[in-house]
């Protein structure tokens, strides 16, 4: 197993929600993500992953713990150290509508990074580097003068894509950049992924909703619930053999594109209950389970940790 | 099957600056009385355009219907007036929309937003319509209707407010519902729960449903009939053993193919569809998957091929199902 | 088209066996954009060509610019009047064809004096705009980047100067300082940028959520790219709107103040006191105050429809 190039550790954001609540989006999570590799991180909507993911890059600063980047603690780094550090950490976004600045054209959506970071050199050179990065996400270098509303959903994707790449990163958080495409276009742009990891020996993490395709690309999965890390394993490990039963749930209500599947299955559904992350309270149903307050990650075989009631 | 909607060659099309989106072209389709029915497409697709078209909801202009005739229970929709089209919203035909955050009027009860339509259509009295109404979102899964009648939709979560959308659409008993996306908002487990109600739903009042879906896992799970569109065409239609057991146009293979499975091997790739949809403003006059085609002849581009029919429910629309094609062609 | 299709495949006699030839998907081909290329305010100024109603408002608006510009000086060169020169012999003539708005009651032409008080109208409604652009995008862009306590503070302090009521305060500005173009100018933008800083503090801080200045944040972009490069070009079609929309205020203004006598002081003519010196004798020389109200009201009408029309081209969700 290859080096930790990202570790978390008890990273917490908690938001203000008004009148006094706060919102503990994000609640002591943990993991570590080996170079090269990809975790998949799932979960429902306001389950906190894409604040994760943005506290993480620090666009959010922490309410607590810390985020190791090769060995560094981001959240220590001066604003020049971390403009610098930057360079290393790249996102994709969901929206390939709303993540393209729409008075920019492409060459200059691309090339911003190359200018922040004095990457750029001669006009022609970034004009040169920009037609590579078209290139290498299978978009046409001719197109670099036009404006994003031109480009259809997944061809925006994939100039957010050349953009996360501009500047050789290492590290690439991909928040959902699937769940606004076509299915036909979705492969498209997971293969892309995949493909440029192997090439750039690139690590993710991959933030998504759908876990089928979370499946399909990750190497370990981590999911998500209220803010919480309720089981982290091996992808083909947690989808053989979910331990959680939050994990169970999610894994019964995916529809299978497949008749005589979807005929004979059994769904395990889940009580909309209204303890929401705000309470801080789980349900206390499951065998305490979902009392995630008093829980923690037990690693119950190699590699797999359930979230478990806390003993005593 | 007594077909209750006839969708019969429908063009539909959208004004826009630079010329005309031809969003829908040839559209011809039927609903049998108590079927569920998907409509199965991409964005752009005219999927959606249809359902509305249907409900005659499409705004007018930009849009206009070029051609074509729906038949409901016998009756063209498309020469009906406004004014006989809202005695047909809500009483006949019932709409389910993608969004139930904004699909319900956020200042009005979610009891009175029923009991609306009810006294409307029904001529039923207050009570009469309270009565029917609380009874209705029994139907639809939710605890507590009789308090849940006098809240407002802020005080409903996301799947909450799709049941109380299904209550309100199926309060009238009405023999069509047209769902449009009435799941893509929602959370995998929230949409396991309304794909439920309106399975629940229609074997209790014998509705026929329209599902207009992207998501084949969802109709997989939900529907009789299938009807696969792209770039504002049907390209293959079937039941849906036959399409997902045995798809015969190269789109619907293509979408099968590129979608990934649980119980898919690891590292086995998916197989994409290359390129984009066409631009329906200048829509190509042959087949418009041609460009994306991997099995495209040389007449895909020129003309656009007409049905292949495999068995009284299957057909498609490829060249590469015509007989010349496997004499003509070089193999494969 | 589609009744032909169905013959050909009924007679398969026309179809040639090339026909089947196989040439596969090209990848490169299925990625053309086909539709031209355009930019965003291309787009918008497109749609503002089409708008009748606003072009004819640009053109009014046009004519009226180059009037005040040429006006005083044609009738000049043509008849030799100037801007202050009386003739006690010819007072309070009616339009005739040396005098083509008439004179007044010192016997001055009323051509030049309605031009002359035309262009000081449009200098004053210009210059306040812009400083009440310059002000209101600097406050409303530091209220709505920098958002928490600042902003907090700082839209507090405009709430409370905009409570004051303008009139009180331009008034007693008026009567402090000595009235000139330059005070009437002060009156009217101490208290006419804090609608600007409002509308620039709501778009930034709608904007700045939004995933593209968060890709830029992520990419280590400083405040000041994101401020001017991401924020405010995005936000530039209200603020354009707004700009349009309070020339015609600030020309109300200064003539409501004029005409109270508040104004620009005599020789100097604006519009507004030309039409007060005309209300002693409106009813017999009632081209005296006609020239000047007309311009005047065009001009406001004018700029208000433009407004309007931008409006529209630069946000077509307003309308359907």
């Amino acid at each position: 197993m290859s080096k930790n190039l990202i570790e978390v550790e008890g990273l917490k954001k908690y938001f203000n929600v008004g009148g006094g609540s706060v919102l503990k989006a994000v609640n002591d999570i943990s993991f570590s993500i080996a170079e090269g590799e990809t975790l998949g991180l799932v979960g429902e909507s306001g389950c906190g992953k894409s604040t994760a993911g943005r506290t993480i890059l620090r666009l959010y600063e922490p309410t607590g713990g810390s985020v190791r980047f090769n060995g560094v603690d981001i959240n220590q780094l001066s604003p020049r150290k971390m403009k610098h550090m930057r360079r290393d950490m790249q996102m994709i976004f969901q929206d390939p509508y709303a993540s393209l600045n729409p008075r920019f054209t492409v060459t200059d959506i691309i090339g911003e990074a190359l200018d922040i970071h004095d990457m750029a050199g001669s006009r022609a050179e970034r004009k040169k580097r920009v037609e590579d990065l078209l290139d290498m996400v299978g978009l046409n270098p001719d197109h670099a003068t036009r404006y994003p509303h031109e480009f259809s959903g997944g061809q925006r994707q994939r100039i957010g894509i050349a953009r996360a790449l501009a500047v050789n990163p290492k590290f690439i958080i991909c928040d959902e950049p699937i769940s606004a495409l076509d299915v036909s276009i979705q492969a498209q742009v997971v293969n892309l992924l995949k493909d440029l990891q192997d090439r750039l020996g690139l690590t993710y993490l991959f933030i998504a909703h759908d876990l089928s395709m979370v499946k399909h690309i990750s190497d370990r999965v981590a999911v998500m619930y209220l803010g919480r890390i309720v089981e982290l394993a091996e992808s083909e490990e947690l989808y053989a053999n979910p331990l959680h039963p939050y994990t169970k749930t999610l894994l019964s209500a995916i529809p299978i594109p497949d008749p005589e599947i979807e005929a004979n299955k059994k769904r395990i559904l889940l009580d909309d209950h209204g303890n929401g992350p705000i309470h801080g309270k789980g349900d206390t149903a499951g065998g305490g389970l979902f009392d995630l307050d008093n829980s923690e990650l037990v690693e119950v075989s190699k590699g797999h940790w359930v979230s478990m009631p806390k003993k005593g | 099957m007594e077909p209750i909607l006839q969708v019969k060659d429908l063009h539909v099309s959208f004004q826009v600056k630079g010329g005309e989106v031809k969003a829908v072209r040839g559209m011809n389709f039927e609903v049998g009385k108590g079927e569920t029915v998907a409509i199965v497409g991409e964005s752009g697709s005219g999927k959606s355009v249809t359902a509305q078209t249907i409900m005659r909801l499409i705004p007018s202009p930009p849009s206009i219907i070029r051609q074509g005739e729906i038949l409901f229970q016998g009756q063209d929709m498309l020469k009906k007036t406004n004014k006989e089209m809202e005695a047909v919203r809500g009483k006949d035909i019932g709409m389910i929309f993608q969004d139930p955050m904004t699909s319900l009027n956020p200042t009005i009860k979610v009891g009175k937003q029923i009991t609306e339509v009810l006294i409307k259509h029904q001529k039923m009295t207050a009570a009469q319509a309270k009565r029917e109404g609380i009874e209705m979102l029994k139907l639809v899964g939710i605890k507590n209707a009789e308090a849940r009648f006098n809240q407002y939709p802020h005080e409903f979560s996301g799947g909450m407010r799709q049941r109380v959308m299904i209550a309100i659409a199926l309060a009238c008993r009405p023999s069509l519902l047209i769902a449009d996306e009435p799941t893509t908002a929602l959370d995998v487990t929230i949409q396991a729960q309304i794909m439920d109600v309106m399975k629940e739903m229609q074997q209790r009042l014998g509705t026929s449903i329209i599902l207009i879906t992207h998501d084949l896992g969802v109709v997989a799970g939900m529907c009789d009939r299938v009807i696969v569109m792209y770039a504002g065409e049907v390209v293959e239609t079937g039941t849906k053993w036959e399409i997902f057991k045995n798809p015969q146009h190269p789109y619907t293979k293509g979408l099968l193919r590129s979608m990934p499975r649980l119980d898919q091997k690891k590292g086995e790739p998916l197989i994409p569809i290359i390129g984009t949809p066409p631009d329906l403003i200048k829509p190509p006059i042959g087949c418009p998957f041609a460009a994306r085609c991997e099995h495209a002849m040389k007449i895909c581009e020129q003309i656009d091929p007409s049905a292949t029919v495999f068995s009284d429910s299957h057909s498609a629309r490829c060249w590469d199902l015509h007989p010349m094609a496997r004499e003509g062609g070089q193999p494969s | 088209m589609d009744s032909n299709q169905v013959q050909v495949m009924n007679s398969p006699v026309d179809l040639k066996p090339e026909d089947f030839k196989k040439i596969g998907a090209d990848e490169k081909q299925a990625e053309v954009i086909q539709r031209e290329s355009i930019s965003a305010l291309r787009d918008a100024w497109q749609r503002l060509c089409a708008n009748k109603l606003a072009m004819t408002a640009l053109w009014v608006l046009g004519f009226i610019v180059v009037a005040s510009i040429l006006g005083p000086f044609i009738s000049e060169w043509v008849h030799g009047y100037d801007y202050y020169s009386n003739d006690l012999l010819a007072t309070n003539e009616s339009p005739s064809a040396t005098h083509w708005f008439g004179t007044d009651d010192l016997g001055r032409d009323m051509f030049v004096r309605t031009w002359m008080g035309a262009r000081i109208s449009l200098f004053v409604g210009l210059v306040a705009a812009c400083i009440d652009l310059i002000i209101g995008v600097i406050y409303g862009g530091t209220m709505g980047f920098f958002g928490g306590r600042i902003d907090e503070i700082m839209n507090k302090f405009s709430e409370i100067l905009y409570s004051i009521p303008y009139l009180l305060v331009t008034i007693l500005l008026l009567v402090v300082l000595e009235p000139s173009l330059g005070t009437i100018i002060l009156a009217l933008t101490i208290t006419g940028w804090i609608n600007m800083s409002w509308i620039v503090r709501g778009e930034i801080m709608q904007l700045k959520n939004r995933e593209f200045v968060l890709a830029s944040r992520s990419m280590g972009a400083g405040s000041g790219r994101l401020l001017f490069r991401h924020l405010l070009p995005n936000a530039v079609g209200p603020i354009i709107v707004t700009v349009t929309l309070s020339v015609p205020n600030a020309i109300f203004a200064e003539a409501f103040l004029s005409f109270l006598g508040l104004g620009v002081q005599a020789p100097v003519a604006s519009l507004g006191s030309m039409i007060n010196d005309a209300l002693t004798g409106w009813l017999y020389y009632p081209w005296r105050m006609l020239f000047p109200a007309t311009v005047i009201s065009l001009t406001m009408l004018a700029f208000n429809i433009f407004g309007d029309g931008l409006r529209d081209a630069l946000d077509p969700k307003l309308k359907k």
